[in-house]
Formats: C-alpha cells, sequence, structure tokens
C-alpha cells in the first residue's frame, strides 16, 4: 500500500499524544493532585497538540478536507468514523481531567475517576485506529492479531518516553519516580520488541492464501497476458507500492536498533538522567519506521488481477 | 447511511460471459463516454491528450491467459473487471461520511460525489480494485451501473441499459434482476454456471461470470487421432511415398552436423 505521510504522521503523533494522555490519567489516578500545576498543564498540553497536529494532518491525506466533519456520521458502521467521535469525545474528558489534576479545579475526589476516564478514552481511540486496518480483510498483512497490539503499544511506549522528558525538565524524573518511569519505558519498548518481531516473522513465514486463479475465478493456470491499460491508475498506485518490499529488511533492522538504543538509553537513564532525551527521540523514530513499514509493505488483493500471482 | 439495508427489492447486476468477450474494450470506452456526459458527473482525465494519461474509469478489460493442467494448449480469456454490485459491500460499511450507499430498492451501490471526502478507505476495502479514486475532484468514483440510463424515460426503451452492455458487439454482457430466478440472467447463469469473483472474501458479488466454455483438446487429440487404415491401393502408395521421402530425408540432413563449428567460428 502507498504509504501517505499525512497517515504516518498521524498515526505515530496521536499515538504518542494519546499514550501521554493516557499515562497521564493513570498518574493522576494512582497519586492524585499533580505536584506542580505547571507540570500538569504542559504534560497535558503536550498531550493534546500531538494528538491535535496528528488529526490535523490526517485531513491532509483527504480529497476533500472541508468535509471532515461528515466522517462523524457512521459510527454505527465503520471504524474510521467511531475513531473520529472517539477522537473528539476525548478532548472534553481530557480538559476537565487536566483541569482537575493541576488543581484549576479543585475537586481533588474526582481526579481517580476523570484520570481513569481519559486513559479509557485514549485507549479506546487508539484501538479504533487499529481496528479501521484490522478490519479490512483485502489486505492480510494488516488483517491479523498483530494490528491492534501494535497501535496500542507503540502509542504508550512513545507516551512513555515523551513523559520520561518532561518529568526530566520539571525535575520528577530525578526523583524516586524517575526508576519507576524508566521501568515502564523499559518493558514497554521490550513489548515493542518482541511483537514487532512477530510480526515480521510471521509476515515473512506466512503463505499468500489469496490466488490469481481465486480472484478471476479462473482456476490455478491462469496468468497475465494483456494489461488493460498502458499508463498506470489509482488501483497500481494506491495498492502496487514496491519499494518498501524492496528494502523492508534493512529498515526493520533500523526499527530494531532504534528500539534497541531506546531500551538501552533508558536503562542507564536513572544513572545519567539526560539520556532520557535520545531515548525519546529514537521511540519516535523507531515508531515512524514501523508505520512506514507497517503501510508500504503490506499488500492489497486488487493486486492480483495486475498480474500478481499470491497475496 | 452506510449501514447494509437487510434485503433490497431487486438485485440489478451484470451477468459477463467469458466465452464470447473478444476484449475490444468497447464495453469500456462507451462506458467511459457515458459517464464523461452522464447525470453524474464528468470523468476526468489528466493530460488527456499526453503521454502520462491518467484517470477513472469504471471498467477495466483485462487479458489472462489459462492452462489447464493436463492440456497441451492454453487459452486467452478477455476478462472486464467492473463494480459487482455485492450483496454486503465492505466499501459502503467502511465509508465514515454516508456517502457510499447501497439502494434498497434495486441494490445498487453508488458514492454521492457531493459529500464524499476521497479517504479512499473504500478502495482499500474493495478487493475487487472495483473503486478508483479521482485525483482532480478529489472523490471516489464507480461503476453506477449505468443508473441515469436504465430508468431514464427519455431514453428509447432499448437504450435503457447500461453503456457497456448496450455496447457489447459480441452479446457477451447481460443486464438484469439476478434476485428474480425467472429473469433472463438468472437462467443464463443458472444454465452455464455461472460464479461469483473471489467468493473467499465473502461480500457475495451481485454480478456473475459465465466460464469460456469447454474445448476439444484440438492439437494434441488432432494428432494423435490419424484415421484408421482401410488397405486400399491409394493407402498404399502414401505409405510408400512416406517411407521413401522419410529415408531420402534420413540420408541427406540439410545440416551437416561437422558444418557448425566453422559457421560458428
Amino acid at each position: 500500500m502507498n504509504p501517505a505521510y499525512s497517515v504516518i504522521f498521524f498515526t505515530v503523533s496521536s499515538g504518542a499524544g494519546y499514550g501521554l494522555l493516557a499515562l497521564l490519567g493513570l498518574v493522576g489516578n494512582a497519586h492524585g493532585k499533580a505536584s506542580s500545576p505547571g507540570f500538569a498543564i504542559v504534560a497535558i498540553a503536550v498531550a493534546l497538540i500531538l494528538i491535535t497536529a496528528g488529526l490535523l494532518s490526517s485531513t491532509a491525506h483527504l480529497g476533500r478536507p472541508e468535509r471532515a466533519w461528515r466522517a462523524f456520521s457512521q459510527w454505527r458502521s465503520s471504524w474510521l468514523s467511531r475513531e473520529g467521535v472517539a477522537a473528539v469525545a476525548t478532548y472534553p474528558v481530557a480538559l476537565v481531567y487536566g483541569a482537575l489534576w493541576s488543581g484549576f479545579i479543585d475537586l481533588p475526589q474526582w481526579i481517580g475517576l476523570l484520570g481513569l476516564l481519559t486513559a479509557a478514552m485514549c485507549a479506546v481511540t487508539v484501538f479504533c485506529t487499529g481496528m479501521i486496518y484490522r478490519s479490512l480483510k483485502t489486505i492480510p498483512a494488516w488483517s491479523n492479531r498483530f494490528t491492534i497490539p501494535a497501535y496500542l503499544l507503540f502509542g504508550l511506549a512513545t507516551g512513555s518516553g515523551l513523559l520520561n522528558a518532561i518529568s526530566f525538565i520539571f525535575g520528577r524524573f530525578q526523583t524516586d519516580a524517575g526508576k519507576f518511569m524508566a521501568f515502564l519505558t523499559l518493558i514497554l519498548t521490550f513489548g515493542a520488541i518482541v511483537l514487532k518481531w512477530l510480526y515480521w516473522r510471521w509476515l515473512r513465514n506466512r503463505t499468500a492464501q489469496h490466488t490469481m486463479g481465486q480472484a478471476t475465478g479462473l482456476g490455478e493456470g491462469v496468468r497475465q497476458w494483456e494489461v488493460p491499460h498502458t499508463a498506470t491508475n489509482f488501483i497500481m498506485k494506491e495498492m502496487g507500492y514496491s519499494v518498501g518490499r524492496a528494502h523492508a529488511r534493512r529498515l526493520q533492522q533500523l526499527c530494531m536498533l532504534l528500539l534497541d538504543i531506546a531500551f538501552f538509553t533508558c536503562l542507564l537513564a536513572p544513572k545519567f538522567d539526560w539520556l532520557v532525551f535520545p531515548s525519546a527521540l529514537c521511540l519516535l523514530a523507531a515508531a515512524w519506521v514501523e508505520r512506514w513499514l507497517f503501510f508500504a509493505q503490506a499488500e492489497h488483493v486488487a493486486q492480483l488481477f495486475y498480474g500478481k500471482e499470491r497475496v | 447511511m452506510t449501514s447494509l439495508p437487510a434485503t433490497t427489492h431487486k438485485k440489478l447486476g451484470l451477468v459477463i460471459d467469458l466465452d464470447t468477450c473478444v476484449g475490444c474494450q468497447a464495453c469500456a470506452t462507451s462506458c467511459k463516454e457515458w459517464n464523461a456526459q452522464g447525470d453524474s458527473g464528468p470523468l476526468t482525465d489528466t493530460d488527456p491528450q499526453g503521454s502520462d494519461i491518467s484517470g477513472p474509469w469504471f471498467n477495466r478489460i483485462h487479458g489472462y491467459e489459462v492452462h489447464q493442467e493436463g492440456r497441451s494448449d492454453s487459452r486467452v480469456v478477455n476478462f472486464p473487471r467492473s463494480c459487482l454490485h455485492c450483496e454486503t459491500p465492505a466499501c459502503v460499511t467502511v465509508c465514515p461520511t454516508g456517502a457510499s450507499y447501497k439502494r434498497a430498492s434495486d441494490g445498487i451501490v453508488l458514492v454521492n460525489p457531493e459529500t464524499c471526502i476521497g479517504c479512499k478507505l473504500c478502495s482499500w476495502a474493495c478487493p475487487y480494485g472495483a473503486r478508483e479514486y479521482d485525483y482532480t475532484q478529489g472523490v471516489m468514483k464507480k461503476c453506477t451501473l449505468c443508473v441515469d440510463r436504465i430508468y431514464n424515460e427519455n431514453l428509447v426503451e432499448e437504450d435503457r441499459v447500461p453503456a457497456c452492455v448496450r455496447a457489447c458487439p459480441t452479446g457477451a454482457r447481460h443486464f438484469g434482476d439476478l434476485g428474480d430466478e425467472t429473469s433472463a440472467v438468472s437462467q443464463l447463469v443458472k444454465e452455464r454456471g455461472g460464479f461469483d469473483l473471489f467468493p473467499e472474501m465473502g461480500y457475495k458479488p451481485t454480478n456473475k461470470y459465465l466460464p469460456p466454455r469447454a474445448r476439444k483438446e484440438s492439437y494434441a487429440a488432432g494428432v494423435a487421432a490419424l484415421p484408421k487404415s482401410d488397405g486400399s491401393v491409394m493407402e498404399k502408395l502414401f505409405v510408400w511415398a512416406d517411407k521413401l521421402l522419410t529415408a531420402s530425408k534420413a540420408s541427406a540432413p540439410v545440416n551437416p552436423p561437422d558444418n557448425s563449428d566453422k559457421l560458428e567460428g
């Protein structure tokens, strides 16, 4: 599939934003009011800015962005619509939570519940994003059990990397809490490494079950003889992206390397606390490469009509 | 509304005969011509007179070579591909705006170009590659089953069929109600063993394809099936002549092997 940068930026940026926001919600749920209003406001603002930048970027993928508001209407059947509704519904919850957690509204008894609700809304939104891809039977590389965990895990891992960095700026990472935060990032990063390793191994070893014979109904002895048009069309451009597949192995290694660097810098971060910055940057870069490959490596069954023998 | 209707009153669709289709592209060009001027708006092309022409078409005519196991020959099958107006199409349910819909009255799957946001998700959901994005208008385009012809009372009766069906010179395209078992198209599907494309996907296409008719084992069988001997004088003469000619050929090779080295050198 054609890896559209607007969609890659959207899923990486919003994913990190929702990951950060969810963790902030859980922090408030566990510890109540934030230690300083400045820290709370900056952290919530960073999360919401990342989310908003991502959502705005996603409209660049649209042919008619001015009609984007219509996408909130079909939540009964469409995961894309559900994602939009969940994303918008998260804003008021997050804002109320931010006001409570930072102490702007002095009702500390509500912090726990709103924190949990914020985290749940983030999870629901990212889950809906994953389901857009997971539900497409036409793309076997997406329609499998790895897709949802990958979206949730990369969102949380990049979010926790950002939380470490923001905590460092406000002097929170340097306290005992830093050790727990670094531990959390380590677990999430390790989870991402294992998940992607399993996914890429599965993708390499799977036997492609869809054939040109099935697509055309002409049986197994069929091959392309004459192409229907001499110029490329939308289907060939959108579904037939092959650059990613050519460099897939190298880019997978790059993604793994970035995750490994993130892991080890985070491991040393309680000793050398400035390492939270390279750690967070490596996580974001790894998420970007992972997402690019997620699109570029995916093959669509419509290619079977255009000469591809198996998908 | 992108939720699907529970049932449709009719199941209008096409039956495409892969045996008689000659791949002339008349259906595709007639489709493009009608839809570039019909009610659903122009089907735009970029660089239309240039070398890098591009634009959406509703109908693409592929050519496949089919080689059946155990046969010495293979055959070419011309294969028109367009929207199959599925009974349970994922392209409709994934649409976030309601621009894609399946009509409860006749089962036709349409896109409303006034409300489509051009997110392209429907094209990802369709296994048949039937939806093409219009880069100039920023919306998705697809076969309308010529909804602006089939009910159009301004047209004479025989023109109230999809443009592709009207244009086909070999009668390889048939239009009708596949939900009605007594209709001509349903009978044709039954008679000829019409099949679905990609039934594994589970979207229950309405359009059906008629398989190429079985052919005799023409070439190899023809060589093997020599006529039986009748013992006549003429036959003996031919056998003698055959032996004589074969023997003289063998004794005077056309390309003596000892010359080959010199020729290469």
